[in-house]
């Protein structure tokens, strides 16, 4: 078990290396630098200079990504270049706990409506039930998070005015007020991880219970509740894992996008408007923030993987 | 019927009339199994006739819409009416006429970048599983690292470092629908590698450029088919985002992303605004599927990408 650990730990570690280094050569090797963003294009070539020198983009390229990398080591990301002048650990900082407030608030609400969803379908195939599962969560999939979002706001917010439209509270304001800001955007942004995960349910399922386990677990007359939660669901859900990383993924990125939306000043948030402004080091810290918590939770997924089923862990 | 029944190969050896028969035979066959498949299931009957609509309207959008997607009447806000079928906006520009026009960016983009990522894609799969070795070492590499990330972020982080504008999005959102064929075509390399029309290729002396154009390639094409109409509808939903975010085409160009992103100052007022962007590219996204869906049963395809 150690030495899966180590070597997951270690393969996430190295996609970070490699996420930092393409977005940093990436960012250098395009034509225009930063300076000309910082200077409107406007400057004298001569302040270009004295620039320069300060940021030490007069130096090889190679001298500059070891000194970024050595900087990135101790967590300084540099400054953001447009507006404020705020150190870009301490804009990243802010946000991330609304990323993950949003993240998790969007995880939990989207699991509580796949895995009944997704039993269900499976244990009366052909039902209505079943057909109603299968075509909302072909609607989910097909629905962009964004305009989800919309609709939830005109409908919640702009008419039933039951729900604030936008803004982001922190937990210290108090629960409801947290939860409040966050329950729109998080159903817009798990809503296709919620179907891919209902639909997986459904299919696993499906295979589990024609299983010789479960066929005994019926003859012996075992309760159908006891069958079903007991034998065949633990069972059905290891497949169910190994696509949660990629379904993950999806909910991430509605959540950057909805971020959007709602005006949450999230990571999402953060990246587009450093895009925007052309912030380098705020677009380089924002996408090096949102990389992370997709290896984490890669990681996270692997992990619990290795738990759920042994075979892996001693490959 | 298989389609390394199709390989030339196999096709001289069992003598040129014998094989045409089977051919027209297999054509017929398979058309008529098209046919047979968009009948029976309504998805793939409403995904056809849904494109088919949009497309033609696309194509001919100058003459279809019922007015000018830039002009500006004296009816701001006005909701659906039998001269307006789908309202118009804040500027008093014809709804229904800006989404046809969006049509033409979101189909266009959803086709060209899944083109190009396709070949690209597919390329760097058979070379990788061909040749093995350090080529496939590196592009493994490569494509695991792009595969932990969801495609609409990987198209985000490339407009922000190429910029905004047609022809970076569309670099951007190729290159980032790319892992999704290299993998399959890779896989598909591995397993029909060692077949043995690929040996009998290589003892008649072919080079490995026929070997992987004709002889691979030919017969990995259904699941790579299923993938790119399933890409089709991620890739335009990609489009719709970047466009939405402000990253996207231009900020003049009438698309799906950038009219809902308009509307939302307006939505309390004017739910029409809100409610029709999204229905057009959910359509359009819902019919891909669907499509992609019929196409996986006809196939008999069990590996392709959703949703991400």
């Amino acid at each position: 078990m150690t030495a899966f650990l180590v070597r997951r730990i270690l393969g996430a570690v190295v996609v970070m290396w490699a996420v930092a280094t393409l977005v940093f050569f990436m960012l250098r090797i395009l034509p225009g630098d930063p300076l000309s963003a910082m200077l409107f294009d406007s400057g004298d070539p001569a302040m270009a200079d004295v620039l320069r020198a300060k940021y030490g983009l007069d130096q090889p390229l190679y001298v500059q990504y070891l000194k970024w990398f050595g900087l990135l080591l101790q967590g300084d990301f540099g400054a953001s270049i447009y507006g404020s002048r705020a150190p870009v650990s301490q804009i990243v900082l802010e946000a991330m706990p609304r990323t993950l407030s949003l993240a998790f608030l969007s995880f939990v609400i989207a699991v509580s409506i796949a895995v009944p969803a997704g039993l269900l379908s499976a244990l009366r195939r052909g039902s209505a039930t079943d057909h109603t599962v299968t075509v909302v969560a072909f609607l989910g999939l097909s629905m962009p998070d964004f305009w989800l979002a919309i609709l939830l706001i005109i409908v919640f917010a702009a008419n039933l005015q039951w729900l604030p439209a936008i803004g982001y509270a922190p937990m210290s304001d108090g629960l409801w007020a947290w939860l409040s800001h966050l329950i729109l955007p998080a159903i817009a942004a798990g809503t296709a991880f919620s179907a891919v995960i209902a639909r997986m349910i459904r299919s696993s399922m499906l295979e589990v219970m024609s299983a010789d386990y479960i066929r005994t677990a019926e003859a012996k007359g075992l309760r159908r509740t006891r069958m079903v939660l007991v034998h065949a669901f633990p069972n059905a859900l290891i497949p169910v894992i190994t696509v949660m990383g990629i379904a993950f993924g999806l909910l991430m990125a509605g959540a950057v996008v909805v971020e959007n939306v709602f005006s949450i000043k999230g990571l999402g948030r953060v990246l587009i408007e450093g895009i925007l402004n052309r912030d380098y080091p705020v677009v380089q810290g924002a996408i090096l923030a949102i990389s992370l918590i997709f290896v984490a939770a890669n990681l996270i997924v692997d992990l619990l993987y290795g738990v759920v089923d042994p075979r892996i862990r001693f490959q | 019927m298989t389609l390394a029944t199709l390989d030339p190969e196999i096709r001289s050896a069992e003598g040129e009339a014998a094989a045409e028969e089977a051919l027209a035979a297999a054509r017929a066959s398979r058309r008529g199994r098209w046919r047979r498949a968009l009948m029976r299931d309504w998805k793939a009957m409403f995904g056809f006739c849904f494109l088919g609509i949009l497309t033609l309207a696309a194509l001919f959008a100058p003459w279809i819409a019922p007015h000018d997607p830039n002009d500006m009447m004296f009816m701001m806000l006005d909701g659906p009416s039998w001269r307006h079928p789908l309202g118009v906006d804040d500027l008093g520009r014809d709804l229904l006429s800006r989404l046809i026009h969006g049509a033409r960016v979101s189909l266009f983009v959803g086709v060209t970048t899944v083109a190009a990522a396709l070949v690209l894609g597919v390329g760097m799969g058979i070379a990788a599983g061909w040749y093995g070795g350090w080529i496939d070492a590196i592009t493994m590499r490569y494509i695991d690292l792009q595969w932990a990330f969801p495609n609409i972020i990987i198209a985000v982080y490339l407009v922000a470092v190429f910029g905004t504008g047609l022809a970076n999005v569309i670099v951007a959102v190729s290159l980032a629908f790319l892992d999704d064929f290299a993998r399959i075509a890779r896989g598909m390399t591995l397993t029909v590698k060692h077949q043995q029309y690929v040996d009998a290729a290589r003892v008649t002396g072919a080079s490995d450029w026929r070997i992987m154009t004709r002889h691979i390639l030919p017969n990995i094409t259904a699941p790579i088919i299923v993938q790119a109409t399933v890409s089709v509808s991620y890739a335009i939903l990609a489009e719709a985002v970047l466009s939405f975010l402000g990253l996207g085409v231009s900020a003049d160009t009438p698309t799906w992303g950038l009219i809902l992103s308009e509307s939302r100052s307006f939505i309390s007022r004017a739910w029409w605004l809100g409610v029709f962007p999204g229905l057009f590219i959910m359509l359009t996204v819902l019919s891909i599927n669907f499509l992609g869906d019929a196409l996986r049963d006809v196939l008999d395809v069990r590996e392709a990408r959703d949703g991400v």
